[in-house]
């Protein structure tokens, strides 16, 4: 299968290892196939960021490794324990230390209750400490996030902004001293001030409390900076698998080339992208194509791409890519760029008739 | 709004064909709502010439659709307050009636909107919806209308447009829904386009698509275009000018390449370095805005900005900074300019009073490094000029 194998996991003791993953969708004739044989692992005190256009499974992935989504097929191992088989009450134990942070920070806290006593919660669910004991501790946890527990304790989330509602978020998802936190495009819905905020907050958190994290996210630019390892994923697919500063300098997959082409720079003295890198768009995950998920939109596809699925295969230390044909490297590591595809939704001028 | 039925603007005056496109002057959009008077646009000044790209960013609440909304004269309404002038061609737009405005809309300005879903109409097929234009403004009859939005659909990367025309707006996928946003908003042959967020929403492979078919398009028809964006990469390399928005306010406009190296007004500085970029190394330390956006509701003293401001001053509290000249069409609102002498001291000393957003500030750095005025900009404010207000902004 195309973007499986597991090549890319290492040995050693992970804190997070998810094998073959499979995640399915709807009825038997109409299935949306979201996550296809997805193999990766994370190492203690390691941020993995997951990056993918929508539709490409990423969400998904996070949901089904914290067992949210329950996985059709597949194997996620954490901290040593095979999650997939558990009842529901195993579950619940495991949870206490796997923790989710969402998108919308707003509607991911309950609009009737008063903040601290959301961030008390967890502790008062597994009876942990007595009442004062709790709330001191929620107290604690809310001043580490940067929320003022007196002013933000009696409050409802309405009375909050996003970025607010975001560290009470989080600060609920650390109150059981979880291990690892799966973060799903937890900044997505905030200005680039108070996404700046969080993501040092979450940068923080990562050191003072030990965590290992999971993050998700769309913008490239964004998983590149919290993350010691980057996955990409295309329609349900992992493509590649790295190092951030590797795999931004040296993409070694068409797509992974296209996405970064397709970032707009934000530096004024660079020329404007006159032909998009990518064109087409996105196929139906009901009936994907075969071999390689991406053929249909990479300009560097031969047949073979259609008839047999590329495997992870390393292209260099600790850099994996499900490519048959891998973006060729030049000696001064920049890779050739993508060759756009003639797909006919291409856009530029050239397709336009006159 | 009953005012005397005039003949409508014609619009091809050899008079309008020198100057510029668009004009602008102290336009203030106020709405009137139960929480008091939200300043949504407050005294927006900026002129645009043919041709011409002008990049409008900020966060939300800044302002930048009301603006866009404001030129365009779209928000109608009893409880909203517009006052300034907005000048297209030497046409003044604001005094116009919604009948004479109808024959400014589409040919000469046309916008394109954030969210293709909700501004199509969703019960009407597209081929309804990009003749519409055609045969009531250009007065095309059914056939040509037809012919027209199928060479239109082609241009802007519609595959099959034919089939396309037949379609409902929820048939299509976003990237599609907004392509032919931009068919319906480039038909009727616009002089300036409106681009509100147009590529918000959109996967970065779509919006890639997106951003170079407006490019071209913009090339070929040699059209302005106001590109409204919340992502400075949106605009650095497509904008000829940008105008940075703050609680409804113009604080910083300049030259695009200008701006970008030498922003005057802190908090362009801070949007500059709050971005993560794919050229920093991965765990790269962001700078960090404290607080948020003031309530525009609100009436407040002095600068906008100065609750976040690390150089934050005394008089920035109490008096409201002027635009000022920073050099050629450059312009800033602040006391304390980023890469003046006095900036430094500022920061010093409120890093040294504990004001939070200079501590945040510092900490953002790391350890006092880069809090030293920088070299490059200093030597630009000793030149003669700068700093002095400007004659005709200020206001």
């Amino acid at each position: 299968m195309a973007g499986s194998g597991t090549a890319q996991l290492r040995t050693g003791e992970m804190e997070l290892r998810v094998e073959h993953l499979a995640v399915e969708f709807g009825p038997a004739k109409r299935r949306v196939q979201a996550v296809s044989d997805v193999s990766l692992d994370v190492a203690p005190g390691e941020t993995l960021g997951l990056v993918g256009e929508s539709g490409c499974g990423k969400s998904t992935t996070g949901r089904a490794i914290a067992q949210v989504q329950r996985p059709n097929a597949g194997s996620v191992v954490f901290e040593g324990q095979e999650l997939t088989g558990l009842g529901v009450e195993e579950l619940r134990r495991a949870r206490t230390k796997l923790q989710m942070v969402f998108q919308d920070p707003i509607s991911s806290l309950n609009p009737r209750r008063r903040v601290l006593d959301a961030v008390i919660e967890p502790l008062a669910i597994w009876g942990v400490g007595t009442k004062d004991e709790r709330r001191e501790r929620a107290r604690a946890m809310l001043e580490a996030v940067g929320v003022d527990p007196d002013h933000a304790a009696g409050r409802r989330p309405i009375e909050f902004s996003g970025g607010q509602c975001q560290r009470i978020s989080i600060a609920r998802a650390l109150m059981l001293e979880p291990r690892l936190l799966v973060c799903d495009e937890p900044v997505s819905a905030l200005d680039v001030s108070v996404q700046a905020q969080i993501l040092n907050l979450l940068e923080d958190l990562k050191a003072s409390h030990g965590l290992t994290m999971v993050f998700i996210a769309h913008d490239l630019a964004v998983v590149k900076n919290i993350s010691d390892r980057v996955a990409v994923m295309y329609l349900g697919k992992l493509c590649e698998i790295a190092a951030p500063d590797v795999l931004y300098r040296e993409p070694a997959h068409h797509y992974t080339a296209a996405l970064l082409a397709s970032i707009p720079d934000p530096d004024p003295n660079s020329s404007p992208l006159e032909y998009a890198p990518v064109t087409g768009e996105l196929p139906s995950p009901i009936d994907p194509p075969s071999g390689c998920r991406f053929r249909t939109r990479c300009g560097r596809a031969e047949l073979r791409c259609a008839a047999e699925e590329p495997e992870m295969q390393p292209v260099g230390p600790d850099h994996f890519v499900a490519c048959h044909f891998p973006v060729a490297r030049s000696a001064t590591g920049t890779p050739a760029p993508a060759v756009a595809g003639t797909d006919p939704g291409a856009t530029g001028p050239n397709s336009a008739p006159g | 709004m009953s005012r005397p039925r005039r003949t409508p603007p014609s619009f091809v005056d050899a008079s309008a064909l020198s100057g510029p496109l668009l004009e602008v002057r102290d336009l203030a959009t106020h709405f009137h709502t139960e929480r008091g008077v939200v300043r949504a646009v407050d005294g927006v000044s900026f002129t645009l010439g043919r041709g011409k790209t002008l990049g409008v960013v900020g966060e939300s609440g800044a302002g930048k659709t009301v603006l866009g909304r404001s030129i365009m004269g779209l928000l109608p309404g009893a409880r909203v307050e517009r006052s300034g002038t907005v000048r297209l061609a030497g046409h003044e737009l604001t005094t116009m009636t919604v009948r004479e405005l109808r024959q400014v809309w589409g040919t000469q300005v046309a916008m394109i909107f954030q969210d293709p879903m909700t501004a199509l109409n969703p019960v009407v097929r597209i081929g309804r919806q990009i003749t519409e234009g055609l045969r009531q403004r250009v007065g095309l009859d059914k056939k040509a209308a037809h012919e027209t939005a199928i060479v239109l659909l082609t241009s802007v990367g519609i595959p099959s447009p034919e089939e396309r025309m037949q379609n409902y707006p929820h048939e299509l996928s976003g990237g599609m829904r907004q392509r032919v946003m931009i068919a319906i908003a480039l038909a009727c042959g616009p002089r300036l386009l409106l681009a509100d967020e147009p590529t918000t929403g959109l996967d970065v492979t779509i919006q890639a698509q997106i951003l170079a078919l407006l490019s071209a398009q913009q090339r070929e028809r040699s059209m302005a275009m106001i590109l409204v964006s919340h992502d400075l990469g949106v605009v650095a390399n497509r904008a000829d000018d940008i105008v940075v928005m703050y609680a409804g306010k113009v604080v910083e406009q300049a030259p695009t390449t200008t701006l970008f190296a030498l922003p005057r007004m802190p908090y362009t500085e801070a949007l500059l370095r709050s971005i993560p970029k794919l050229a920093d190394p991965s765990h790269t330390r962001l700078r960090v805005i404290p607080g948020r956006p003031p309530d525009l509701a609100a009436t407040a003293a002095g600068c906008r900005f100065a609750p976040r401001c690390p150089y934050v001053q005394g008089r920035c509290r109490t008096e409201a900074p002027p635009l000022r000249t920073a050099g050629p069409d450059h312009l800033f609102a602040c006391w304390v300019p980023v890469g003046s002498p006095q900036s430094g001291e500022a920061l010093l000393s409120n890093i040294a009073a504990g004001v939070p957003a200079a501590v945040a500030f510092s900490a953002s750095q790391g350890a006092g490094t880069r809090v030293a005025v920088r070299s490059g900009a200093e030597a630009d404010f000793s030149a003669p000029g700068i700093g002095t207000p400007s004659p005709q902004r200020d206001a």
